[in-house]
């Protein structure tokens, strides 16, 4: 690690203000900045930790029915608080890395870190989630942008993220054998007005919905619908863990059974 | 019943309660007053010309004490390799200079560049970033056989080309092996890979050098499974300190897997730098450096031919390896693909012929060196899948072809020079067929299908030559140590026990069964002995712990050691009953005069070799220590059968072991559990390797599973729970306790019953599929199917 400051502040509003400084960067669990400070790949002059903020912290349900979670709630939390109300999310939530990195990590660190593998950006997106900030509301369809990019502003925290809860949903992880990433992860919510799928790890462009899959579920949620589906290997990801060709049948497998799951 | 004590019983591992409670002291715990610490620049390239190196800027950053490159090391030996391989022409292998810090040239992604010594590590990895490195990149060797062709790039220039030595075994052979392979009725072949691992013990590497200027001592804290050979190795041929001059110290070390064996320049570099800068120096390997510097394991690319007569009998084995040695010669690199590997090509088969061929490789990868097994699972693993396709082509099974060709007497003279002195393979083989229940596999096969899955029965036996070695045999083939082990067993005046052993534990469980065995010869209490290991300065001597020898060679010197302390005890004893010392018995801690009543305690008799008031002075002298050195006379040959059943997802290609027996004969058994905790880890990395690990290099020789995000280490949940078995014992004819070593078996035994395991499975859903490489990762075996 290189030196760094460190702020705990208590309120949103004093931990906006600690980041406008030059080079502040906000910590959340630190599950992903910790060991990248660590292999000085990243060299902040000062760390704002979010983990004093009662405002930002725990479970509950909005006057809407959505379920609202706080952007400093760690997974283990979401995965105890969370369940009663949305057991597809809470679940997802509690096969996230093991159990020091569910104490640790926080929802808010994971959707604006959005690594292309990471769990919850599927749950967002599936879920047409809303990621709150301390100056705006954003709709989980505008806010991914790629491979660990989003829409959020330099010095922006995510304060809250609320989840409309569907009739019926499920997450379907399959694990990168090294890291216990997803492979291939997919999401499946039945919401009244549709079914929306949304899909981890396997596209070059990060989370994404996959639309012929939506329709077709849609209009028959049952896994024998997706029979006929294919999805495109091209822009999908290829490495040691798998071929393009390979993540893309994992996601038609991965998203039948969550089909399977669910209903 | 079970025993509670000595040869037999499982009493718990008293090292235990520290490695548990977190008091244990290991390398890294060590802090000595003044100390400073280094941090390694190490190549982010493979290949490259070294034009120069400026440390001017980083020399005026704070802390720093001293900056080291290349340069500073061109007085001193280079990192020695501890076997000499002749080739099939009779040469001696091409042998390059291993630098302590690359001069020049660097030769792998890790090797080390420069090395920063600091008043902090912080301040040390700081100035690292300020060194200027002026490097012309050059292309890299990875692939073995581009390696091999003409007109390569060389990884040395000053060698004759990049490949070590082209080995024949046994060379007269090949004419007839040839032959038999043309006049076969049946011959199976098939080519595989023996993937590259990481061995990834839990402690990471960690040296400590300090420096006494007053009387001129050098001591090095080091984890190591044997700090005898490095000093050895360290002193002799890299810094010229002679043995009395330097100390070397492995305190509890967390895990070795033979990695932890050979000597490598950090040790080499702390020790030296701790003169130069007159304190001592730290250095503590990250995991990351770990990936890049300890040498890997395995990396083998062969070609096996099996042939048969009409009858599937074997009548010939001809392989053709190419063995990966890494950028230079690590301690042990150039025995592992030969004498370790190649001697064990005939199994528990009697073949009559076999030849086998190793092409070892230099490429701008990490060093390769002995990893669990060492040659042994890279030759257990290719015999036992082609026996298994062999099975498959000709229609018969599997296990009843193996018995078919099973050595049934002993001893028995291999055609690859090794004798076998005992063994019953059927038996292991019938103990096998038991505890798996292979009887209801057909009936769990057809569960399986009904929930949508393949199951898949696999099933190897392996051998594996241990306890090494005769020193006369090995120095014949190339080592340039000896390979006996030692121990002095120091009584105390009040009859507890010191025993000083030159093996090295750590994981093994030594300080719980060395002292079962002590305690059954002597008949006291486990309690009152200890065992004391791993400094040069508290033990006689001793090569170390690896290749499954501690207690075959080591605990043979330990017993000798002890029956030359009983001896003089029963001097003692006869004394103080006014009896001859013919007959005098030892008994339950008592000496007794035979077809008397009249006994003297343990404790009486090693009081009065201290304090020695009525004692037979003129005769004997007080004191009641003894030291014993151990040649074996052969290797000791464990021997089993090992099972596997596996699930397939067919839709995702992920497999799932369901069930694992492993049968083993080791020869008689000192502590039964801590033999079942041998086998289970060495089973874990056995299926790590079949199906998770993996060390893979892109073209351009970067190290691309380089962390845990990518190299896949086996976790509990991947694993079931083994049943396994070691009720079949043939003890070693030649050692004095009958025993053979079990800490390697698992490793050796289960990657090839993983994998026949997997192409049943497939076969049994109608797919095509004869091999796939390790690690059977779930793409892997989905493309495997996709293809069939
Ligand atoms: C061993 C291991 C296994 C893992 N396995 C999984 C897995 O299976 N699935 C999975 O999805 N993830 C996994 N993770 C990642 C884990 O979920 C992280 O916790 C998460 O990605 C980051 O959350 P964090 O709170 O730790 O964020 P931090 O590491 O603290 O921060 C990450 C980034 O987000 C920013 N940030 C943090 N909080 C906020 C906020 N509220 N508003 C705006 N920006 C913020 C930081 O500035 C930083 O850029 C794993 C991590 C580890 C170490």
């Amino acid at each position: 690690m290189y030196a760094f400051d460190i702020e705990r502040p208590s309120t949103i509003a004093d931990a906006v203000t600690a980041l406008q400084g030059e080079d502040a960067q906000a910590l959340g669990g630190g599950q992903t900045l910790i060991p990248t400070l660590k292999q000085r790949l990243a060299a902040p002059s000062k760390l704002v930790s979010l983990s004093g903020i009662g405002e930002m912290q725990g479970v509950c349900v909005g006057d809407d029915g959505a379920v609202c979670i706080g952007g400093a709630t760690t997974h283990a939390t979401v995965s105890r608080e969370a369940a009663a109300h949305y057991p597809g999310l809470a679940a997802l939530a509690s096969h996230i890395g093991d159990p020091a990195v569910r104490n640790r990590g926080t929802i808010g660190g994971s959707l604006a870190n959005n690594d292309p593998a990471a769990c919850y950006p599927a749950a967002a997106l599936a879920s047409g989630a809303t990621i709150v900030t301390n100056n705006r509301e954003i709709a989980a369809d505008d806010y991914f942008q790629g491979m660990f990019s989003t829409a959020l502003d330099e010095g922006e925290v995510i304060t809250e993220v609320r989840f409309p809860v569907p009739q019926a949903a499920n997450y379907q992880k399959f694990l990168q054998p090294a890291s216990r990433f997803a492979l291939v992860g997919v999401f499946v919510a039945k919401y009244a007005d549709g079914v929306r799928v949304a899909v981890t790890g396997a596209s070059e462009n990060g989370v994404f919905r996959w639309a012929e899959a939506e329709a077709a579920l849609s209009a028959d949620f049952s896994a024998s619908t997706l029979d006929g589906l294919n999805m495109d290997a091209d822009g999908m990801i290829a490495d040691l863990h798998g071929s393009s060709a390979y993540r893309a049948h994992l996601v038609k497998v991965n998203t039948k059974r969550a089909v399977d799951a669910a209903s | 019943m079970p025993k509670d004590s000595g040869i037999g019983a499982s009493p718990k591992r008293r090292e235990d309660v520290r490695f548990l409670t977190g008091a244990g002291k290991y390398t890294d715990d060590i802090n000595i007053y003044g100390q400073t610490y280094v941090h390694f620049l190490r190549a982010d390239v493979a290949h490259a010309t070294i034009n120069s190196i400026d440390t001017s800027a980083a020399a005026a950053m704070p802390g720093v004490v001293q900056i080291f490159t290349g340069a500073d090391f061109e007085a001193v030996g280079g990192i020695p390799c501890g076997w000499q391989v002749t080739d099939r022409f009779g040469e001696p292998m091409q042998e390059p200079r291993h630098p302590v810090i690359a001069h020049g040239t660097i030769r792998h992604v890790g090797e080390i560049v420069a090395a920063v010594v600091g008043e902090t590590l912080a301040q040390a990895r700081d100035a690292a970033e300020a060194i200027v490195l002026d490097l012309t990149e050059k292309p890299a060797v990875v692939d073995m056989k581009a390696a091999a062709a003409d007109g390569s790039t060389k990884v040395h220039d000053d060698l004759t080309s990049n490949i070590c030595y082209d080995w024949g075994f046994v060379e007269e052979n090949r004419d007839a092996v040839d032959q038999a392979i043309k006049d076969a009725a049946h011959v199976t072949t098939l080519e595989l890979v023996n993937n590259r691992l990481v061995a990834n013990p839990m402690e990471p590497r960690v040296a400590v050098g300090e420096y006494s200027r007053s009387d001129d001592m050098h001591t090095l804290h080091t984890t190591s499974q044997n700090p005898h050979v490095i000093r050895l190795l360290m002193g002799a041929f890299v810094l010229g300190i002679p043995e009395h001059k330097l100390r070397v110290v492995a305190p509890d070390v967390g895990g070795g897997f033979g990695t932890k064996i050979f000597h490598y320049a950090e040790e080499a570099f702390c020790t030296f730098a701790a003169k130069a800068v007159n304190r001592p120096v730290k250095w503590t390997s990250t995991r990351s450096e770990a990936f890049m510097s300890d040498a890997h394991g395995r990396d083998h690319v062969t070609k096996i031919e099996l042939a048969m007569d009409a009858d599937n009998n074997f009548t010939a084995v001809r392989t053709e390896t190419y063995a990966n040695m890494g950028a230079y010669l690590s301690t042990f690199a150039s025995s592992v693909p030969t004498w370790l590997h190649g001697t064990l090509m005939a199994g528990n088969y009697k073949t009559p012929l076999i030849y086998v061929n190793v092409k070892a490789m230099f490429t701008n990868t990490v060093p390769v060196d002995a990893y669990r097994g060492a040659g042994r699972p890279e030759a257990t693993f290719q015999l036992e899948r082609v026996i298994d396709k062999a099975a498959r082509e000709r229609g018969v099974d599997p296990i009843a072809l193996r018995r078919q060709n099973f050595v049934t007497e002993f001893p028995y003279a291999t055609p690859v020079a090794v004798e076998y002195d005992t063994g019953d393979y059927e038996a292991t083989m019938a103990k096998l067929e038991e505890i798996a229940d292979i009887g209801g596999f057909a009936a769990r096969r057809a569960e399986s299908e009904k929930n949508g899955k393949l199951r898949g029965l696999g099933v190897n036996c392996y051998i594996e030559a241990c306890g090494i070695a005769p020193s006369n045999l090995v120095g014949q083939l190339g080592a340039r140590a000896g390979l006996y082990d030692a121990a002095t067993v120091r009584v105390n005046a009040t009859g507890s026990i010191s025993v000083m052993v030159g093996a090295h534990s750590h994981g093994q469980g030594h300080e719980t069964s060395f002292p079962q065995v002590i305690s059954e010869m002597i008949g006291i209490p486990e309690d009152q002995i200890d065992i004391v290991h791993g400094d040069t300065s508290k033990i006689p001597f001793g090569m170390g712990t690896y290749g499954s020898r501690s207690l075959a060679v080591c605990g043979s010197a330990m017993v000798r050691a002890a029956e030359k302390v009983i001896n003089k005890a029963k001097k003692i004893a006869a004394h103080l009953l006014e009896a001859s010392d013919a007959d005098i018995e030892l008994k339950d801690g008592q000496f007794s005069v035979a077809g008397t009543d009249k006994s003297v305690a343990w404790g009486d008799v090693t009081l009065a070799a201290y304090v020695p008031h009525n004692y037979p002075l003129e005769d004997i002298e007080p004191g009641l220590e003894e030291t014993a050195f151990y040649d074996p006379a052969n290797f000791t040959y464990p021997a089993g059968a090992y099972a596997c059943e596996v699930e397939v997802d067919p839709d995702t290609g992920k497999v799932t072991i369901e069930r694992f027996s492993a049968a083993d004969d080791f020869g008689n058994v000192i502590n039964p559990m801590i033999v079942s905790g041998q086998v289970h880890g060495g089973i874990a990395q056995g299926v790590g390797q079949a199906l998770l690990e993996n060390c893979a290099y892109d073209e351009d020789g970067q190290l691309i599973s380089a962390s845990y995000m990518d190299y896949a280490m086996p976790r509990a949940d991947d694993l079931p729970f083994y049943s396994v078995d070691h009720s079949c014992q043939t003890p070693c004819t030649h050692n004095p306790l009958g025993v053979k070593g079990c800490g390697e078996a698992g490793a050796i035994g289960s990657p090839p019953s993983v994998v026949n395991a997997v192409i049943d499975a497939l076969q049994s859903g109608g797919k095509n599929v004869t091999h796939i490489d390790m690690p059977m990762s779930p793409s892997r075996v989905w493309e495997a199917m996709n293809n069939a």
